[in-house]
């Protein structure tokens, strides 16, 4: 944590039950579990529904951890974040070491469950995304470069890769691609928001890449990514775990997401300004949708290939 | 110093109390539910503790 907690208001008397729970980012949290369980779904062989439960349960437990340990560690931030002033910590809900102390022992409550419930490929992985999370970005990325989002991305892209490992015990191409899907899906997303919040990141110092390279290059680098992003999530079609209803959702979705991309890229700053940053805010929440709805089609798809629907088109791919 | 029942700190304090209690005893719940999940699926009932079990001998 560093220097900069004047802003931090007195911790009041007594922390309720919902300040510790808002520590664990419930919103993050909710995104980690759907990808976490699409991955088990989607995975070949199956798993007892208890098993199943309880693994997603201890990996939203490791994420709300490494939230509240993120919260411990950029409480500095917050305080001057209009976004995050109302946060816990800052808002003097929650005493710093309590948040630290809470995160600590979540971590390690989540990782050995895992392990004990699924197996050690899925523990390691939750392990070392909590490790990523608080550690690597946290405390080292996002105050030090514009790629903080861009690296730290990967955080939030194992859910699925974890889901996966609890079925499988291991990694796979499948796993991998969707873990690449939401890492490519996470610098467009941070962006549009970092275009209509800079002054936020610029006062709290953060370097986001509208702050070190302005606006101009971040929508550049939004198009790029989507333009990645794309062809991933198309490639996945293409998979075992693709099939008609993720492959007609990834055409229409990332088609209308490039036409959203393409446009922002076009914007002059001043159209932005005089529209109070309209089309980043509807770029911003379709990007939500996104990437719920293309993890919910492959969902759909395990559906029909569970009840035996899918046969002849495995044998066209 | 201790708070008094109508004290609104101490009210909110029970509540607190409650909930984390329910917690506990879900989560008493859910690791008993793995347990019997884990048997029924025929995993060994057994570890190893330093001394030789038949049990847990792999059959040739």
């Amino acid at each position: 944590m560093s220097e900069a907690i004047t802003n931090i208001k007195v911790q009041s008397p007594e922390a309720q039950f919902e300040d510790y729970f808002a520590l664990l980012k419930p919103r993050v949290m909710s995104l980690v579990v759907f990808t976490a369980a699409v991955g088990l779904v989607v995975a070949p062989g199956g798993i007892n529904p208890v098993i199943g439960f309880a693994s997603i349960l201890f990996i939203a437990l490791g994420a709300g951890a490494s939230g509240a340990l993120n919260m411990w560690w950029d409480a500095d931030i917050d305080a001057v974040m209009a976004r995050t002033a109302s946060r816990p910590i800052p808002d003097g809900r929650v005493a710093p070491q309590d948040a630290l102390v809470m995160g600590l022992w979540l971590s390690v409550i989540a990782t050995i469950m895992l392990a004990l419930t699924a197996n050690l490929v899925a523990a390691g992985l939750l392990a070392f995304t909590i490790f990523f999370y608080a550690v690597v970005y946290s405390m080292w990325l996002k105050r030090w470069t514009p790629q903080n989002i861009v690296i730290g991305g990967a955080a939030g892209a194992f859910p699925p890769m974890i889901g996966w490992a609890v079925v499988t015990g291991g990694v796979s191409v499948e796993s991998a691609m969707m873990f690449a899907l939401i890492f490519l899906w996470t610098p467009p997303h941070f962006w549009a928001l970092a275009l209509f919040v800079k002054e936020d990141y610029s006062v709290a110092g953060v370097p986001m890449l509208t702050v070190t390279h302005g606006r101009r290059v971040t929508r550049a680098n939004i198009l790029g990514y989507t333009v990645i992003l794309a062809s991933c999530a198309l490639a996945i079609g293409f998979t075992s775990i693709g099939g008609p209803i993720y492959l007609t959702t990834a055409l229409v979705l990332n088609a209308t997401f490039l036409v959203g991309a393409w446009r922002l890229w076009r914007r002059a700053e001043e159209t932005a300004i005089a529209d109070d940053y309209r089309s980043e805010k509807v770029f911003f929440r379709s990007s939500l949708t996104y990437l719920f709805a293309h993890f919910a089609a492959l969902l759909g798809d395990a559906s029909l290939r569970g009840m035996g629907w899918l046969k002849a088109w495995q044998g066209l791919i | 110093m201790a708070l008094g029942p109508e004290h609104p700190h101490a009210n909110r304090k029970s509540r607190s109390n409650m909930l984390l209690g329910l917690l506990l005893a879900g989560f008493v719940a859910l690791v008993f539910a793995i347990t019997v999940a884990k048997m029924m699926r025929g995993d060994n009932m057994e570890a190893f503790d330093h001394v030789l079990r038949p049990a847990l001998e792999v059959a040739e």
